[in-house]
C-alpha cells in the first residue's frame, strides 16, 4: 500500500506574525533552524536528481561502474534508444492506464464511503473505520502477500470457495493487474474516506439549510452546494493518489514476482529498477528515472495551478 | 465543527437508513477481511491452512515460533525498529525547527523555500535510488559506516524523503500558536531559544507525534531503497525483504508468511491506534483550508 499515510496538504494562508523591525535577525535564525533540513535535503534529494541526469547522458553500465573502463559522454543516446524500444512503450502506457484505475478506484470507493458514513449511526460507522484503519496501516508487504495468499492457486480462500482450484490469478497480464490494483485501492481508498469524511463535516449545517429554504432540491443541494465546497479538498485527493499510485514498486515486484512473466506486469518503476540493477544499464535506468520525474513534475505543475485557481497564495 | 445531518435526511428515511447500515457493515467486514484472514492463517496449525473454513479450533503458534527461530527473522525486526525510531526522533527535530523558521520567521526567499518544499514532495524519490546507490557507496570508501549494507544510510535516506511532508504538516500546527504568546515570553525575558523548548515545543507536541507517525510508516514500509543500499549483507537486513527470503515458490510455507505478516503489521497497528486522535485533528486541521 502506499501508505504514506498523508492527509492533504494544510492550507498556505499561514501567516507569520508580522515584525519587519525583526527581519533582519530573523533571517539569520532562519538559516540555523532551517540548516539541518536543508543539508540533508540539498544531497540527499537535490544532488541525487542532478547527478540522475548526468548518468542518463552517459553510457553508464557495470564496466563503468567499477572504474575498469572509462566513462562515454553519449549525449541523449539512452533516450534514443528508449524511446526506440517497443517495450518502454507499453510499459509507459501500462502505467499510466494501472495508475488511472487505482487512483479512479481509490477516489470513487473512498468518497462513496465518505458518503456512506455520513448517513449511518455510530457504531456502523465506527465499524467501517476501524476496518479502513486496518487496512490503512498494512505495510505494502505484508499487504501484497496477504492478497497472493488469498488468491492463491492451490491453498488460496477465494479459488477454494469459486472452486477454482489451480487457477492461476497472477500468470495472465489483465488478471495480475487487477489483483494488484484491487490490493492498492483496498489499502489507499481509507485516505480519501477519511479526508472527505471530514470535509463533509466540516460543511456547516447552515448553509444546507439555507439551501433548502431556498427550495433547493437534495439533488440540487448536493451537486451545487456541497460539490463545489468539497472540489478543492478532491482535487488534492486526486493529486495526492497519482502521486503515490503512479510510483508503485512494492506491490508490483512482490505480487507479479517483478514485473510479471515477460515483463508484462512492469510499471515504470519496477523497470527502472530492472535495468538499472538487473540488467546493470544504470544509463538507461537513469533515463527512465528521468522521463518519469519529469512526468510527475508536470503533475506538480497542474497541482499548484488548481491550488492557486482556488485562491492559495504562499 | 457542526455536525452536519447529511444531506436532508429526513425522518421518514429511516428504512433507507437501515439498508445503509447494513450495506456500511458488509463492507466493514469485506474491508477487514483480509486482515483476518491473514491473523487466522498466522495461527492455524499446518494441515489446516489449505482450508476455507474460517475459524480454528486448535490455534497454534507453530508458524510464529518457525518464524521468529529461523532466519534471523528476530535481528530483521531489531534492524527495521532501530531505523524506524532514528527516522522518527531524527524527523521530529528537523521538522519542528524546519517548521518554525517557516512560520514564525519572516525572511527573504521564504515563499521560494515553501514552493521547493511543496515540489520536492513530488519528486519520485525511486527513481534516485541509481545516484543514491553510487553516493552510498562511494563514501563508504571512505566512513564505512555509512556505505553500502549498512543501517546508517538507510536511515537519513528515508529521513531526507520523509522530511518535506513532515515538516508540511507541521507548519499548521506551529503556526497555530498564537504570535502574542510569543511576544509575551519576550516581554518576560526569554530568550528564543527558551520560548522554542518550553512554550513551543509542549503545545506543538500532538502534532510532533502526528507527523512522526508519517515518518514512522515510510521507514518501516521501505522495501525499495533497503533492497538497492543493502543489497548482500544478510546481517543488516530489514522485515521487508527478509519476507521475500520466506517466500520461496518451490515450498510456499503460507502459515510463516502470514505469521510474518501478521508481526509486521502490528507495530504499524499499535502506532495507528496510540495517535489515531491527534492524526484526524491533523487531517481535519489540513481540511478546513
Amino acid at each position: 500500500m502506499t501508505t504514506q499515510l498523508a492527509p492533504a496538504a494544510p492550507d498556505l494562508e499561514v501567516q507569520a506574525p508580522r515584525r519587519p523591525a525583526r527581519k533582519k535577525r530573523d533571517g539569520r535564525a532562519a538559516a540555523i533552524y532551517l540548516l539541518p533540513a536543508g543539508i540533508l535535503l540539498a544531497a540527499l534529494m537535490a544532488y541525487p536528481l542532478f547527478q540522475l541526469v548526468q548518468i542518463s547522458l552517459y553510457d553508464y553500465n557495470q564496466p563503468q561502474a567499477s572504474g575498469a573502463e572509462p566513462l562515454v559522454f553519449i549525449g541523449a543516446d539512452n533516450y534514443i534508444e528508449l524511446f526506440g524500444d517497443t517495450q518502454f512503450w507499453s510499459v509507459l502506457v501500462s502505467t499510466i492506464l494501472f495508475a488511472a484505475v487505482c487512483v479512479v478506484g481509490s477516489l470513487l470507493v473512498g468518497t462513496g464511503l465518505a458518503v456512506l458514513a455520513t448517513r449511518v449511526r455510530a457504531i456502523p460507522r465506527m465499524l467501517l473505520f476501524l476496518a479502513a484503519l486496518g487496512a490503512w496501516a498494512t505495510p505494502a508487504m505484508a499487504g501484497s502477500y496477504v492478497w497472493l495468499f488469498l488468491f492463491d492457486a492451490n491453498f488460496g480462500v477465494v479459488n477454494e470457495v469459486l472452486g477454482m482450484q489451480g487457477h492461476s490469478w497472477t500468470f495472465e497480464r489483465f488478471s495480475a493487474f487487477g489483483l494488484v490494483a484491487a490490493e492498492v485501492i483496498w489499502c489507499s481508498f481509507p485516505f480519501v474516506m477519511v479526508t472527505m469524511y471530514a470535509g463533509i463535516k466540516n460543511i456547516s449545517s447552515e448553509i444546507i439549510e439555507a439551501a433548502q429554504l431556498d427550495g433547493a432540491t437534495w439533488r440540487r443541494t448536493a451537486t451545487q452546494v456541497i460539490l463545489p465546497i468539497l472540489k478543492p479538498l478532491l482535487v488534492i485527493a486526486t493529486i495526492q493518489s497519482i502521486i503515490w499510485d503512479f510510483k508503485l514498486f512494492t506491490q508490483i515486484y512482490v505480487m507479479t514476482n517483478g514485473g510479471g512473466v515477460a515483463g508484462r506486469n512492469l510499471v515504470l518503476n519496477v523497470y527502472t529498477y530492472q535495468k538499472a540493477f538487473a540488467g546493470e544499464e544504470y544509463g538507461l535506468g537513469a533515463a527512465i528515472g528521468v522521463v518519469m520525474t519529469v512526468l510527475l513534475m508536470l503533475i506538480t505543475v497542474v497541482y499548484l495551478r488548481t491550488q492557486r485557481r482556488s485562491g492559495w497564495q504562499p | 465543527m457542526a455536525t452536519v445531518s447529511m444531506p436532508l435526511r429526513k425522518k421518514r428515511r429511516s428504512p433507507g437508513r437501515l439498508v445503509a447500515e447494513i450495506v456500511c457493515c458488509v463492507i466493514a467486514a469485506m474491508v477487514a477481511f483480509p486482515l483476518y484472514w491473514m491473523v487466522l492463517a498466522a495461527f492455524k496449525p499446518a494441515g489446516e491452512i489449505q482450508s476455507a473454513t474460517p475459524w480454528t479450533f486448535a490455534p497454534s503458534l507453530e508458524s510464529f515460533e518457525r518464524v521468529l527461530g529461523s532466519n534471523g527473522f528476530g535481528r530483521y525486526f531489531l534492524n527495521s525498529t532501530i531505523v524506524a525510531i532514528c527516522v522518527v526522533a531524527l524527523s521530529m527535530l528537523l521538522s519542528f525547527l524546519s517548521a518554525i523558521a517557516l512560520t514564525r520567521f519572516r525572511f527573504k526567499g521564504r515563499t521560494v523555500l515553501l514552493v521547493m518544499l511543496l515540489v520536492a514532495q513530488m519528486v519520485p524519490v525511486e527513481a534516485l535510488t541509481i545516484p543514491l546507490f553510487f553516493m552510498v557507496q562511494q563514501v563508504g570508501t571512505s566512513v564505512p559506516a555509512f556505505g553500502l549494507n549498512q543501517l546508517a544510510p538507510l536511515v537519513l535516506v528515508n529521513l531526507a524523503f520523509s522530511l518535506p511532508f513532515a515538516i508540511w504538516m507541521l507548519r499548521g500546527f506551529v503556526a497555530a500558536v498564537p504570535a502574542e504568546l510569543e511576544e509575551a515570553a519576550a516581554l518576560d525575558g526569554a530568550s528564543r531559544m527558551r520560548f522554542t523548548w518550553q512554550v513551543l515545543f509542549p503545545l506543538v507536541a500532538p502534532g510532533l507525534v502526528a507527523t512522526s507517525v508519517l515518518a514512522f510508516i515510510h521507514a518501516w514500509n521501505d522495501f525499495l531503497f533497503a533492497q538497492t543500499l543493502i543489497f548482500s549483507d544478510v546481517d543488516n537486513r530489514v522485515l521487508p525483504q527478509a519476507m521475500r527470503v520466506f517466500y520461496k515458490p518451490e515450498e510456499l510455507d503460507w502459515g510463516g508468511i502470514m505469521a510474518g505478516a501478521t508481526l509486521m503489521t502490528i507495530p504499524v497497528l499499535i502506532f495507528f491506534i496510540f495517535v489515531q486522535r491527534h492524526l484526524a485533528s491533523g487531517i481535519s486541521g489540513a481540511v478546513k483550508g
